[in-house]
């Protein structure tokens, strides 16, 4: 079947041609032989990760378990799928979950204008397969011995989870926002995550040639039921430490002074500790060290930082509340950063 | 290591299993085997990452990450006893060492492996916590639940790992009356203290591992039961997390929408979709479903000084329920009667009942001139659908209990529940007015512990439908 590359817009420029390729290991060859393998493997693909995320990774492969990835808004849950596909040269297929998300939009769907298309080309050709029987019982004899060819795979429309499953050499799917569905939804997730296969009525069972890795996000809007979290390893990926950080800004602002680096961490370490409505992301930090970078700052100033706090925090409140304080950050920021105030 | 076979890796995998189930994590049977794949795979070689790999398996919510964290310390600890203090101890002057070579062995009954005593005198401190947890696991160590029982297991880890003997050694030693005899005998009491205090050191660890869940479990259940007025500072906590999980439970499984069937009417489109197999055919017919609204209610909770050390507990129960479900509105009143929805929606717990209490709470309480505030404010809200829950002692101090208001809420909603903290003695009595709102309730009941307040929720939640 024909690799869909519906998903894969939202990928760079460079996996996409790495998509093309799909020249996926053979499970004896897996670059999953060691934790550290994974760490590095990761950060080629440009996700700094901790020994904890490399670690559900590594462990996620070996005992062919799906990861449930919770944590904040911007941590970069997504982001971890996305690195995984492009550093495993795989092809990412993703699934955004909403409410009254359901079977025919996840799973698979028949392709009716093709079945009705079809049935009316053949409606001509009827009477050669029925023949000269005369009687109704021999012509249902015909009709049945051609069994369900409107029910076959040239009708099914796979929707991701199918598709993942259908994929000759593994992919990774990513189940993004699982909280954002119904419940009903969860349950009907369950043979898959354990089983790596899904039931359609007409056709069987349908198990996958290759697992895929399966990673699931979750914001915490809702809590998810006990038997979703049983089938899957737990990785809470919090607010990364300033080092960390600074190491992820560094990969995805190439070219950013090092001093600057410095100060602009410390200042977004120092602001999530601020009681605000909501803390700036890395995806946020990093916007953030973009714009610094275009406006060739060097040093943190209390006015620079004033004018563009608005990339960091969403909610007039949370300016508002920032804003009293950003001097004493900023002093602070400038001392960290190696800078005399 | 990850050669090793499965069964010895994992006894103490199993142990540690039953100790994260004891920190109040719920490990299930499959979780558990997925623990020892993974064990198999990495070993217990790496610590740092054994715990994140039995992290990811075992604990699943941020709560149960950190009981998770505190019990692999506390379990995985005890191994590195060995290794802590070998620096230390290189430093410390054996004053026999030239001797050694002499006198080495003698008394010590040891015939296979070595004796306490020569353990001791090497100051071998990986072989003898090995021993330590031999002889733990042979005392069963893992059955100790009270702290009284520390001196017991201590002795008798002690007498397995052959303390008597080294005793004996010790008295023949200073019998001897030389000075090597009386400086080997004084060394060896001196590490025999430290084996005494590493001992009753593990012995404790063990005790918070392996007892502290079945304790736990066995306060919660006396929590669940006591009067909540009656309930001691130092509980508060463990209370509100009582709540919070209380009201979790009961709002998972009533948020859910549930559907009924209406029949007669066709749902056009999914009966064309469900019957595409038969070209069209309605051998099937799908009719058209209508969601069942969630429960309208609206809470009245009383927090007048009179009622003060429970409002703690309904205003939480409030809370919760606030998160559940989505049309709920709550009302506090002492002396007058205010809406504080949009406090418990838009603060955290603490805060929100705090800043309750402190813009409403403690007065006298006045029911009438309360439910006068609520006939003027949010009559016009209550619907045959809505559900009346009022929480209150009912005791007005002698003012106008005004029933009329209250008959004319009846009248308007669905129904009324008042539940009252006091036992049912003592309502009418002294300035109760519980038996003149009575007749305009649906239901009157007794609410006063944890598990009263479940029960009546529940019930409420189920008719609601």
């Amino acid at each position: 079947m024909a690799f869909q590359q519906a998903d894969a817009t939202k990928l760079p420029h460079s996996i996409l041609e790495q998509l093309h390729v799909n020249d996926a290991l053979p499970p004896g060859l897996s670059p999953l032989q060691s934790i550290d393998q994974v760490d590095l493997g990761l950060s080629a693909a440009g996700y700094i990760a901790n020994r904890q995320i490399s670690t559900a990774i590594y462990m996620a492969h070996h005992l062919q378990k799906p990861i449930l990835v919770e944590g904040p808004a911007g941590v970069g849950k997504t982001e971890l799928a996305k690195s995984v596909a492009a550093w495993m040269k795989l092809p990412l297929i993703r699934m955004q979950c909403y409410e009254g998300l359901d079977e025919s939009k996840a799973l698979y769907e028949w392709k009716y204008g093709k079945q009705l298309l079809y049935t009316q080309i053949l409606k001509d050709k009827i009477s050669s397969v029925i023949g000269e029987s005369d009687n109704l019982a021999t012509s249902l004899d015909k009709l049945h011995a051609f069994g369900d060819i409107f029910f076959s795979k040239q009708f099914l429309e796979p929707r991701p989870l199918l598709r993942a499953l259908e994929e000759p050499g593994g992919a990774v799917l990513l189940i993004d926002e699982i909280d954002k569905s119904d419940q009903e939804f969860e349950a009907f997730l369950l043979e898959i995550l354990s089983d790596f296969q899904v039931t359609i009525p007409e056709i069987g069972t349908v198990g996958a040639i290759v697992p895929p890795i399966v990673l699931l996000t979750s914001n915490s809007t809702r809590d998810l039921g006990d038997a979703l979290k049983r089938r899957c390893l737990h990785l809470h990926i919090g607010f990364p430490d300033e080092k960390l950080e600074a190491k992820i800004i560094a990969s995805r602002v190439p070219g950013i002074d090092a001093s600057l680096l410095k100060q602009l961490v410390s200042f977004v370490q120092q602001l999530r500790a601020l009681d605000l409505k909501k803390v700036p992301s890395v995806s946020e930090t990093i916007d953030w060290a973009k714009v610094l970078v275009l406006l060739h700052t060097s040093v943190l100033s209390v006015d620079l930082v004033r004018d563009t706090l608005n990339v960091l925090l969403k909610f007039e409140a949370d300016i508002e509340a920032a804003g009293k304080q950003i001097a004493g950050l900023t002093h602070k920021a400038r001392a960290d950063g190696g800078v005399a105030g | 290591m990850s050669g090793t076979s499965a069964a010895p890796a994992s006894e103490p995998l199993r142990r540690f299993l039953q100790v994260a189930r004891g920190a109040g994590l719920r490990v299930s049977a499959a979780e558990g085997i997925d623990a020892a794949r993974a064990v198999q795979m990495i070993g217990y070689a790496d610590r740092d990452i054994l715990k994140d790999s039995l992290g990811l398996i075992l604990a699943k919510t941020p709560e149960e990450k950190a009981a998770y964290e505190e019990a692999f310390e506390l379990y995985f600890k005890r191994d590195d006893l060995g290794a802590q203090d070998e620096a230390e101890s290189d430093e410390q002057k054996r004053p026999w060492q030239q001797q050694q070579g002499q006198q080495g062995g003698e008394g010590m009954g040891g015939s296979g492996g070595q004796s306490l005593g020569q353990l001791l005198e090497q100051d071998d401190r990986a072989a003898l916590a090995t021993a330590m947890e031999q002889a733990a696991r042979e005392s069963g160590i893992e059955n100790i639940r009270f702290f009284t029982q520390k001196n017991l297991y201590a002795r008798r880890i002690l007498d397995r790992m052959g303390l008597r003997q080294v005793e004996r050694d010790m008295e023949a030693l200073r019998q001897s009356g030389t000075p090597e005899g009386l400086g080997r005998a004084q060394f060896l009491e001196g590490r025999v203290d430290q084996l005494r205090d590493s001992v009753r050191d593990f012995v404790e660890r063990n005790l918070i591992l392996f007892a502290k869940g079945e304790t736990e479990k066995f306060r919660e259940e006396l929590l669940k039961s006591a009067r909540l007025s009656n309930l001691e500072r130092r509980d508060l906590d463990r209370m509100r997390v009582l709540v919070r999980q209380m009201a979790k439970k009961l709002a998972a499984r009533y948020a859910k929408t549930r559907r009924r069937r209406l029949r007669g009417q066709l749902d056009i489109r999914r009966t064309m979709r469900r019957n595409m197999g038969w070209g069209g055919i309605p051998f099937i017919t799908v009719w058209k479903q209508k969601r069942i609204e969630k429960p309208r209610v609206m809470v009245l909770c009383d927090v007048s000084g009179s009622v003060a050390p429970m409002s703690q507990f309904l205003l939480m129960f409030l809370y919760a329920l606030n998160e559940a479900l989505s049309d709920i509105r709550s009302f506090a009143f002492a002396g007058s009667l205010i809406e504080v929805s949009e406090i418990l929606e838009k603060e955290p717990v603490e805060q929100a009942i705090t800043k309750i209490m402190e813009t409403i709470g403690f007065g006298s309480s006045n029911f009438g001139n309360s439910f006068a505030d609520f006939e003027d404010g949010w009559m016009q809200h209550v619907t045959p659908k809505t559900t009346i829950i009022i929480l209150g002692d009912a005791r007005g101090n002698r003012t106008d209990p005004r029933t009329e208001i209250v008959s004319r809420m009846s009248q308007r909603s669905k129904r009324i529940i008042w539940l009252n903290p006091e036992y049912k003695s003592a309502w009418g009595t002294g300035d109760s007015d519980m038996y003149r709102y009575a007749p305009f309730c649906n239901l009157v009941t007794v609410c006063n512990t944890l598990r009263h307040l479940e029960r009546a929720i529940t019930d409420i939640l189920e008719d609601a439908v």
